[in-house]
């Protein structure tokens, strides 16, 4: 059954009608236009739409909208303030941390939770912080050698 | 530059099929210039290569290229995306195309201007001359390019430079970077429907009974959509038409066709249709020196695309004309089978290419795009958006298909290689759509008026399917090469990254490596000692010199190993040195690899393909198998086929060798068989048994250990 939902996605509250067993996912691609957080299994193996829910990444594919509501909620269009990109964004287009992209948001979200709680990893922090996110272009390593360089970025 | 030896009466690249100079770009007022290519983004960086030849020949900033994506109603047909042939197809047609429109605009700024072009002075494409200047921008005339590519026309030399040869950014990368709507996945049309589809795991004729009572009353269901064994439901809101496509796929049974078969290789060794000797080299002489004979035999299983983002098409009827976004690799050959599957005329539907996550071959973007088309028929004018869920795309996408091989050798008293023999047994590695009498599209053949799927074919050599490397680059004085191609197709199989090259260079080099140690030499001695090839012993002496081959500490459970080959030994050359740990898995500590693509059009980007390329090839190598049950793919999840993870991605080094006086010839594919033999042969020098059935998993190598006891 449709319901009226509230969620404050990127700190900015919204409503709209959906079934409370929607998963987030298509609330944020569909009903708010986030297109950013993607769809890769929906159980929640690949990471592809990892978002931050109170600061902790979730797959908002499996994550449906009765237990999201009354949280805080962060895709990757809110890694950026004001326009300004995310330090670990800037880094990713330095190190040229992709291929296709397709995963790319999601492990933004993995190393932006990563870096609010240990803001100096080390590279296997680094690493075990994102094996809950696939990539199958191998673009591992760079991606790596970018959330080190935001990190070092941040701290100076 | 760039004459490969061509008769002269075929174009270069592309040209031969678009021959026209307005195909390829035009040039703008604004003080832009769009270039067409039928070439798409898949992830690998092309979009940007081709701006940097276009740039450069045209004598312009980067900034100033504006790449249009592919579509058939406006973009040269450059049939598929595939097989590391960009750069030579587009790359030399607009690299041609470019210095010629250069010319033409250079002639109309000196007529504008009164002088001669000598008088010219050019900057960014801003022509001046004695205190007075123009512009391309204002000699912008599409009467101008109203030609045919005059492939004569000067081309500026490699050693001029600017903006090819060095790193550009890939143009692709803020938006997907940022989170911006970039993908197909993300278009959003006005008055756009969601569809999904509903297939059973496994080859079907049917469904034999299905029960929509309850399906049909769900809330913001538009229709669910039946034609033959084709079932698929529309809806307002995605998550009903998934929730949809969930209930109704329960209520569905399903008449299955096919079983599988237990033991893939030995029915695949049973049922091959056609065998063809691809190589024969005799020499009696040299045959009668052999003192030693060696045989051993090698396979690969079927390999997932597995591509992160599920396959997506979004498709409009409209006045009886469709139009179709796809990520296709071939959107006119797409368009060819779209016609023949709908009963449609070619010029009554338009495919554009839209990006999706990187495919790695021929995956389900081409059957999505007839899915949408099929339920675009009941959106009443309306756009539909179909992307497959992760078990469609496990289940239906075409797989790299599995191959047996067997190898036998024979070295003479010296420890050189005499004789030489590959046989190989696969089934086609090319189901791609455009090809076929009958659509190669997957709901062709369940819609009522059913199409009979094609079996996939192999292209001819020298760049071959399944026999793509099989013919060995060393130089053997007896060689006998056999490909043994079956036809019947247990499980769909295509297009994979590199084709049969990953499964031949894993074979011939593993076996390469049992040689050498028959024969008591080093891995890397050996195999110069039987090749001429100069740029192939250059890349093999670089990868040695970096990985400090010779410096090698041996230690308990660890092994290194090398890799090599020259991709479709006419393409890009690469040498792999794998380190590797043997515990309970195989670890990859650290993979150097050496390349040579002819002149580098854009060296991050090579070396991003290689790397990337490297990686993909150790988890294909380490883990990567498609489960088969009796009924039919397993492997429908990520729980049954793991890909490495972020901690078990090993070190990788790349380098690359300047070869700016050789044609360019493409990255992609080229690191895909020598990683993996690399990693096989470091496996068998760890310890020091060998294991010739891919993945090398825990059990393949715990049963190698009970067998050798």
């Amino acid at each position: 059954m449709a319901e009226r939902f509230q969620l404050t996605v990127n700190g900015v509250e919204s409503e709209f009608e959906a079934g409370s067993d929607t998963p987030l996912l298509y609330a944020l691609r569909n009903d708010l236009g986030l297109k950013g957080t993607r769809f890769g299994c929906g159980s929640g193996q690949c990471g592809a739409c990892f978002v931050l829910i109170d600061g902790s990444p979730a797959p908002a594919c499996d994550t449906p909208l009765w237990a999201a509501a009354g949280k805080r909620i962060t895709t990757v269009e809110g890694l950026s303030k004001g326009g300004e990109l995310h330090p670990l964004q800037h880094a990713f287009l330095a190190e040229q941390a992709a291929q296709c992209g397709y995963c790319t948001s999601g492990i933004l979200i993995s190393a932006a939770a990563l870096l609010a709680r240990n803001p100096r990893p080390t590279e296997s922090e680094v690493r075990a912080a994102l094996d809950r996110n696939l990539c199958r272009c191998g673009s591992h390593n760079r991606m790596v050698r970018a959330v080190l360089r935001a990190a070092s970025e941040i701290a100076l | 530059m760039n004459t490969v030896a061509e008769s002269p009466l075929k174009r270069p690249g592309s040209l031969e099929k678009n021959p026209k100079l307005a195909q390829w770009l035009r040039v703008h007022r604004d003080g832009t210039v769009s270039i067409f290519s039928g070439k798409v983004e898949i992830g690998q960086g092309i979009s940007t290569a081709l701006a940097q030849i276009a740039a450069e020949e045209l004598g312009i900033t980067l900034e100033r290229i504006r790449m249009v994506a592919a579509d058939t109603a406006v973009s040269p047909d450059e049939g598929v995306t595939s097989g590391s042939l960009s750069i030579q197809d587009s790359g030399v047609a607009l690299r041609r195309a470019c210095a010629q429109a250069r010319t033409l605009l250079l002639k109309s700024a000196a007529t504008r201007l009164g002088v001669s072009v000598r008088d010219l002075q050019v900057a960014d494409g801003t022509v001046r001359t004695a205190g007075r200047s123009t512009s391309f921008w204002e000699c912008a005339d599409d009467a101008l390019f109203d030609c045919e590519v005059d492939e004569t026309a000067a081309l500026r030399s490699p050693r001029d430079y600017q903006v090819v040869g060095k790193p550009a950014p890939r143009r692709d990368l803020p938006d997907k970077i940022a989170g911006r709507p970039r993908f197909i996945q993300d278009i959003t049309l006005p008055g756009m429907l969601y569809g999904r589809i509903v297939r059973p795991p496994y080859n079907f004729a049917g469904p034999v009974s299905l029960d929509d009572s309850k399906v049909k009353s769900m809330p913001g269901l538009a229709a669910i959509v039946r034609d033959g064994g084709f079932v698929g439901v529309l809806a307002e809101r995605e998550d009903v038409a998934i929730s949809a496509q969930r209930a109704l796929r329960v209520t569905a049974s399903w008449r299955e066709v096919d079983a599988l078969p237990r033991d893939v290789h030995a029915w695949l060794k049973e049922h091959a249709a056609e065998h063809r000797v691809i190589s024969e080299k005799e020499n009696a002489d040299a045959k009668s020196r052999a003192a030693k004979v060696l045989e051993a035999s090698y396979t690969k299983p079927y390999i997932s695309h597995a591509s992160i983002g599920p396959s997506c098409a979004i498709a409009r009827i409209d006045d009886g004309k469709l139009m179709v976004w796809s990520h296709s690799q071939g959107i006119f050959n797409l368009r060819r089978d779209l016609a023949l599957a709908l009963g449609m005329r070619e010029d009554a539907i338009v495919v554009r290419h839209a990006e999706g996550a990187g495919c790695y071959g021929h995956n389900g973007a081409d059957d999505a795009a007839l899915d949408a088309a099929l339920l675009a028929r009941a959106a009443g004018g309306r756009p539909v958006q179909v992307q497959w869920m992760r078990d469609d795309e496990f289940a239906w996408a075409p797989c790299g298909p599995a191959m047996a091989l067997s190898l036998r050798a024979a070295l003479d008293s010296h420890g050189d290689i005499v004789d030489w023999e590959h046989e190989l047994w696969s089934n086609g590695h090319s189901s791609r759509p455009g090809r076929a009498d009958n659509p190669a599209l997957l709901a062709a053949w369940h819609v009522s008026r059913a199409h009979e799927r094609p079996s996939a074919i192999n292209m001819p050599l020298p760049a071959g399917a399944a026999d793509r490397n099989a013919i060995p680059i060393y130089d053997f004085p007896n060689q006998r090469v056999v490909n043994h191609y079956v036809h019947e197709m247990p499980v769909r199989t295509s297009a994979l990254r590199s084709l049969g090259a990953y499964a031949n260079v894993f074979a011939i080099e593993s076996f390469m490596d049992e040689l050498a140690q028959a024969a008591g030499s080093d891995p890397i001695a050996f195999r110069q000692r039987h090749l001429k090839d100069p740029r192939g012993r250059a890349v093999m002496e670089a990868a040695a010199r970096r990985a400090e081959w010779s410096h090698w500490k041996p230690a308990e459970s660890r092994g290194h190993g090398i890799g090599f080959a020259r991709y479709k030994n006419l393409g890009a050359y690469c040498a792999a040195v794998a380190e590797v740990e043997v515990g309970h898995d195989v670890r990859v500590n650290r993979l150097i690899l050496a390349v040579d693509v002819g002149l580098v059009i854009n060296p991050d980007g090579v070396i991003n393909q290689i790397e990337g390329g490297a990686i993909q090839s150790t988890s294909w190598t380490l883990r990567e198998q498609v489960r088969l049950g009796a009924r039919g793919i397993a492997s429908l999840g990520w729980e049954d086929y793991p890909i490495l993870k972020f901690s078990e991605v090993p070190v990788v080094e790349v380098e690359l060798l300047d070869r700016p006086e050789l044609p360019a010839v493409g990255a992609g594919e080229a690191a895909q068989g020598p990683a993996a033999a690399a990693i096989a042969n470091a496996v068998a020098h760890a310890l020091g048994l060998r294991v010739r059935d891919l993945p090398l998993t825990h059990e393949r190598i715990a049963a190698a250990i009970s067998q050798s006891t």
